[in-house]
């Protein structure tokens, strides 16, 4: 059986300090009932609606604190929506944990290996775990050790392993029982660039044998790289969602100049709105504009010549191509890296 | 209930106590046994103490061995798993529901006291003897005593486990588990408080004053004890009201 992911408009709002790796959200005041001391109010998610296909890949994108930990954590059991509801296949994770815990493998974005064991055991006790025999439990814990370039330190404890090997020893575990869907919260944090290259390679040949994986991420080439269909999260809503392409195609114009000047005035942003090929045209201070169009480089000349026709100051230019980074600084006026 | 699951996070728990067995065993008797030596031993045999002390104390050594074991047995690693670690994420996340996972941890807490307390018997008897006057006349009303204590050090450890944070161990021990073993009539029957009424009472709030006057009245019934009855309720109530309360601070630790 392929099973989906679907939320219908999920709500999570902390009254305390939202556990580590499932933070996001942000204040939304006090709330004074019955005369008790108000307690802060931290909304993590506001309303998260998503479907996402059996067999698809894909991605929550987003800044630090935007909720996608606690998406994944409510989608994993681990984390209680205040309100909204969460499916994995046709099982209500909520009403069918034990169902849902059968279906679903979790890497969480801090390492959380069994440090009192082996690599070897970690592999080999989760299979006990999930049922599998202890036949099927050594030849599957051998060919994932192998797969993941552990088998040299196999049958050490993962004490001291270093943060990638960890990494791909959690991921491995996460495979152990064949979960029909993989969640990887911030999956190549931390990891060099070879073996988020082979962490890639492993996340496509699982997909390609049928199963549903979601990953969160804030890193844009990643969630390009890998997705067939991404969601951009920012407080704890979902602001965007689509292919990449499609996102990125969103874009005024695709291309983004970050412009600072000495200062700036209504009348030069208006005659930036002006120039060939320019779409939209945002100040985002006193000194500084974001201009969105249709090309990058050629554009430079004519903005500095623009200015100086004005007597201001060009200090800086900065040209993105078209990227999910421009997508989300088009939404929220903020930078993924912010 | 997936059984297969639980007997797998009991196999791994075994395993774990398996691969640390030396630093455990010196953990758990060291103390006591220094504790038997000086005060059964040196203290009896200089004249300091009566020679039926040795008989008294045996059982509270055991309580103490037992308690000790479960306490640290349970509620150590989940103060570190659920705060720093987190490696009982894994386990949560097995298809089992998670209120399974505090009760095997109690199951494997309970295991490892009964095998601490049959385990310092013959230790403390040997460096005890000779004088030391045990007579078990039920050895099942003993299992039955045995286990509860057993169960009592587990819950314990799964209800101070599931409310500390990893920054109070220091004070876990020195505020709780401390006055606890001293106020617990392990080092004396809870008769010799008769001298002091007030304290006598307000001990019975201790479980581990019925522990150990259960150990007492199975091990050595010839010495004054709390009845066995109150024992028996005593411990059922305290095991009943520590598992209640573990088992909801583990829920509550374990989805937020």
């Amino acid at each position: 059986m392929v099973a989906g992911i679907r939320t219908v408009d999920l709500r999570k709002v902390y009254s305390s300090a939202p556990p580590a790796a499932a933070t996001g959200g942000f204040s939304s005041g006090p709330s004074k009932a019955k005369g008790q001391q108000p307690k802060p109010q931290i909304v993590a998610l506001d309303g998260i609606s998503l479907n996402i296909l059996p067999g698809e890949i894909f991605c929550l994108l987003g800044p630090n604190g935007a909720g996608k930990s606690t998406t994944v954590g409510v989608l994993t059991t681990r984390v209680r929506p205040t309100s909204g509801q969460a499916f994995i296949g046709d099982h209500d994770v909520w009403k069918t944990q034990v169902a849902v815990k059968r279906l679903i493998g979790v890497v969480a974005q801090r390492p959380n290996l069994d440090f009192s064991l082996t690599a070897r055991e970690i592999l080999t006790f989760h299979g006990a775990y999930f049922g599998l025999s202890s036949q099927e439990r050594a030849k599957r814990a051998e060919s994932l050790l192998e797969r993941f370039k552990l088998t040299d330190r196999a049958d050490q404890m993962v004490r001291g392993f270093s943060g990638g090997m960890m990494q791909r020893l959690s991921i491995a575990r996460a495979m152990m029982h064949d979960p029909q869907v993989l969640f990887l919260d911030e999956p190549s944090a931390g990891l060099d660039p070879q073996t988020r290259l082979l962490l890639w390679e492993i996340v496509r040949e699982y997909n390609q044998s049928g199963k549903t994986i979601l990953l969160t991420t804030h890193n844009m080439e990643e969630a390009d790289a890998l997705c067939k269909r991404l969601a951009i999260i920012d407080h704890g809503r979902v602001i965007a969602l689509g292919t990449p392409q499609e996102l990125k195609a969103s874009v005024p114009g695709g291309y983004l100049l970050r412009l600072r000047f000495g200062v700036h005035s209504p009348d030069l942003l208006h005659r930036l709105q002006g120039l060939s090929g320019v779409r939209e045209v945002r100040a985002t201070d006193g000194s500084s504009a974001d201009l969105y169009a249709d090309r990058g480089g050629p554009l430079v000349a004519e903005v500095a010549n623009l200015a100086a026709t004005a007597g201001v100051e060009l200090c800086d230019v900065h040209i993105s191509e078209p990227s999910l980074e421009n997508l989300f600084l088009h939404h929220t006026g903020r930078s993924l890296r912010e | 209930m997936n059984w297969k699951a639980f007997f797998a996070m009991l196999a791994r728990d075994a395993h774990v106590a398996r691969r640390n067995f030396v630093a455990l065993l010196f953990q758990t008797f060291l103390q006591p046994l220094m504790f038997v030596f000086i005060f059964g031993r040196v203290m009896v045999g200089s004249g300091y103490m009566p020679p039926s002390y040795k008989s008294l104390l045996l059982p509270g050594i055991m309580a103490i061995c037992m308690v000790g074991t479960g306490i640290w047995a349970v509620a150590m690693p989940l103060i570190a798993e659920f705060q720093f670690t987190r490696e009982i994420e894994d386990r949560l996340l097995a298809p089992m529901e998670i209120s399974w996972l505090a009760i095997e941890k109690v199951v494997a807490g309970t295991l490892q006291a009964l095998a601490a307390g049959f385990m310092v018997i013959p230790a403390a008897w040997l460096l005890l003897r000779p004088g030391v006057d045990l007579n078990v006349p039920h050895p099942l009303l003993f299992a039955i005593v045995a286990v509860l204590v057993a169960v009592f050090s587990a819950t314990g450890g799964l209800a101070l486990g599931c409310s500390m944070q990893q920054t109070h161990i220091g004070l876990m021990f020195s505020l709780i588990v401390a006055p606890m073993i001293f106020f617990g009539c392990t080092y004396y029957p809870w008769s010799a408080l008769e001298k002091f009424p007030i304290m006598q009472k307000a001990v019975l709030v201790n479980p581990l004053v019925y522990a150990s006057e259960g150990l007492r009245a199975t091990m050595i019934p010839q010495f004054p004890h709390l009845p066995l009855i109150a024992v028996l309720l005593g411990l059922v109530f305290f095991n009943a009201l520590l598992l209640t309360i573990g088992l909801r601070n583990f829920h509550d630790k374990s989805v937020s």
